[in-house]
């Protein structure tokens, strides 16, 4: 049997390298967490920087500007901003329906069962199809399928486009919206639902009267999630939405994003104006997206509130 | 008991292979309040709301037999029609979080999509909330949400949202189990109120709650209904060995 002052000795010994490892690893979580922040400003730095050149030679006019054309050394955004925003809207708008279901059914319907375990493993795995495979899929099955609604509604049969583009998008979209309102759904307190049940309320009830109202902010990060991916998505959305730099006309109408222009136009850029006006491009998406963002966090934070 | 407005016949409820209520037949006197106690897993909540079909919402849950409701057999009927005529309040009080006092209160006629004049629902509301002595506290404070008053005002305000609907029979899951002393006096002394006009059946594992609130009470034992009596005679006089260890304290 140890003395009892020597076994207090070992314990203050022990917890005094606690200690010094506590101060270590307190200082070795502060320079991870620092660490993305500057990452975030570098990143910013030099998409500013490397901007520089070609916001001397177009200015502020290079937002609107409706003209791209690297040959005449002319370069106006406006036309892949459209394109962006235009996508992914329309894209959002298309998948709701589709993630707000799948999350009902899911979340209040079926949550338990071998059927609704698949559904729910398959709508993850969409979004971990990687994307050029999206846009394979999309060449192949859904442009030829735009091709002939667009017959049949008396417009050029191209194929690919905003439409097409949105489409793509609408499906990659799906799972992040569908899986956040899933995990959401399913943590509404029963007692809730049964206060409703009890006063006759059906399913359907239930879940408009109940179920939306409880989750609405945490549903509306999700949409916010999807609308961040479709903005971002490249190379499925350059593979099907036909590269030119006019201005659509209309939905059917080919165009161009900005992360679509970057990535089909970032080889070709043979003189600095030409690469520059393309970092600022990124600038651009950059921007609009911590925009956007920053708007969806303040009407969430107002949904709460109330 | 001619006049009994709830009697079932060989009730039995199942959550999957186990059997939690079995055979229980019972009749329930009009305007009268019933106390319906019993050990933990005795299957008395289970009893409770199958009467009103809630049962049945549980997965796996299922139930067989009949209950009469007036002399229709509730297990026939679409359980929506069933509890609007049976209403409910539960163990905690529930308001919903995201509607104002008001809201909650016609938050059946809400959510059937019944549409009333608003002067209909105002009178709703303000005899609603009379009838569960709450009126007078909140009428100032009507549009604040339903989550700013105390427990107890909570449970009453669930038990206002109930009455609204104008059912024949209110159950109680064991409503005062997660209220205050004070708070489950005044909830008790409306179960004498509304007994005027509504049949009332409490699920408690407060024997000294029965005994204070009841006329009758019924005793589950292990799914079975062991005795249904006046409570007087229940207390002083069990007829059944089980009720009388149960009441003496041999086991709870």
């Amino acid at each position: 049997m140890e003395t009892p002052s020597g076994n207090k000795g070992n314990r203050l010994k022990r917890s005094q390298r606690h200690i010094k490892f506590e101060s270590f690893f307190r200082r070795l979580l502060s320079v991870v967490g620092l660490s993305m922040i500057v990452l975030v400003i570098g990143i910013m730095i030099t998409l500013v920087v490397q901007s520089i050149p070609s916001l001397k030679a177009s200015g502020a006019g290079y937002l609107w500007g409706k003209t791209w054309d690297p040959v005449a050394d002319v370069y106006g955004a406006y036309p892949f901003l459209l394109g962006t925003l235009l996508t992914s809207f329309l894209a959002l708008l298309i998948s709701i329906p589709f993630s707000f279901g799948v999350a009902v059914v899911l979340g209040e319907y079926y949550p338990k069962g071998w059927l609704p375990d698949l559904l729910k493993n398959t709508v993850e795995l969409i979004a971990a199809v990687p994307s050029v495979i999206y846009g394979f899929w999309g060449l192949a099955v859904l442009v030829p399928m735009v091709r002939t609604i667009e017959v049949k509604l008396g417009y050029e049969p191209i194929g690919m486009g905003i439409f097409s583009s949105s489409l793509i998008l609408a499906v990659m979209v799906i799972p992040y919206a569908a899986t956040l309102g899933r995990s959401l759904i399913q943590m509404v307190p029963s007692m809730l639902k049964e206060a409703a049940y009890s006063l006759g309320a059906t399913r359907w009830e239930v879940v408009k009267s109940v179920i939306f109202p409880y989750t609405r902010s945490g549903l509306f990060a999700g949409v916010l999630l999807s609308l961040g991916r479709a903005l971002g998505e490249t190379m499925a959305v350059t593979m099907v939405i036909g590269n030119t730099s006019l201005i659509p006309k209309n939905i059917f109408s080919p165009g161009n994003t900005m992360a679509s222009v970057i990535a089909n136009e970032f080889t070709e850029a043979d003189h600095p104006v030409y690469l520059s006006a393309l970092i600022e491009l990124g600038l651009v998406l950059f921007l609009v997206t911590v925009v956007i963002n920053m708007a969806g966090k303040k009407l969430i934070s107002g949904f709460t509130n109330e | 008991m001619e006049s009994a407005i709830l009697r079932s016949v060989n009730y039995n409820a199942y959550f999957g292979d186990n059997h939690v209520c079995k055979d229980v037949n019972i009749s329930i006197p009009k305007n009268e309040v019933v106390a319906v106690m019993g050990p933990s897993g005795c299957g008395k909540t289970t009893f409770l709301r199958g009467i009103n079909r809630m049962h049945e919402l549980i997965p796996n849950a299922t139930a067989k037999g009949q209950i009469f409701l007036n002399d229709e057999d509730v297990m026939e009927m679409h359980p929506i029609f069933v509890r609007l005529k049976i209403g409910m309040v539960f163990q905690r009080p529930n308001p919903f979080p995201n509607l104002s006092i008001y809201d909650n209160v016609i938050a059946g006629y809400k959510l059937n999509g019944i549409k009333l004049p608003k002067a209909e629902r105002d009178r709703i509301v303000e005899h609603s909330l009379t009838r569960v002595a709450l009126w007078k506290e909140v009428k100032d404070s009507l549009n604040k949400k339903g989550s700013f008053l105390s427990g107890g005002q909570q449970q009453r305000l669930c038990i206002a949202r109930a009455v609204a609907m104008e059912p024949e029979v209110l159950l109680f899951d064991e409503p005062t189990s997660a209220l205050d002393p004070i708070s489950t006096s005044t909830v008790e002394e409306l179960f004498h109120e509304l007994k005027k006009n509504y049949t009332l059946i409490i699920v408690t594992h407060n024997m000294q709650q029965a005994a204070r609130v009841s006329d009758r009470t019924a005793f589950f034992y292990m799914g079975e209904l062991v005795e249904f009596d006046d409570t007087k005679q229940m207390f002083t006089n069990p007829r059944d060995v089980r009720t009388q260890n149960y009441i003496t304290g041999r086991f709870s």
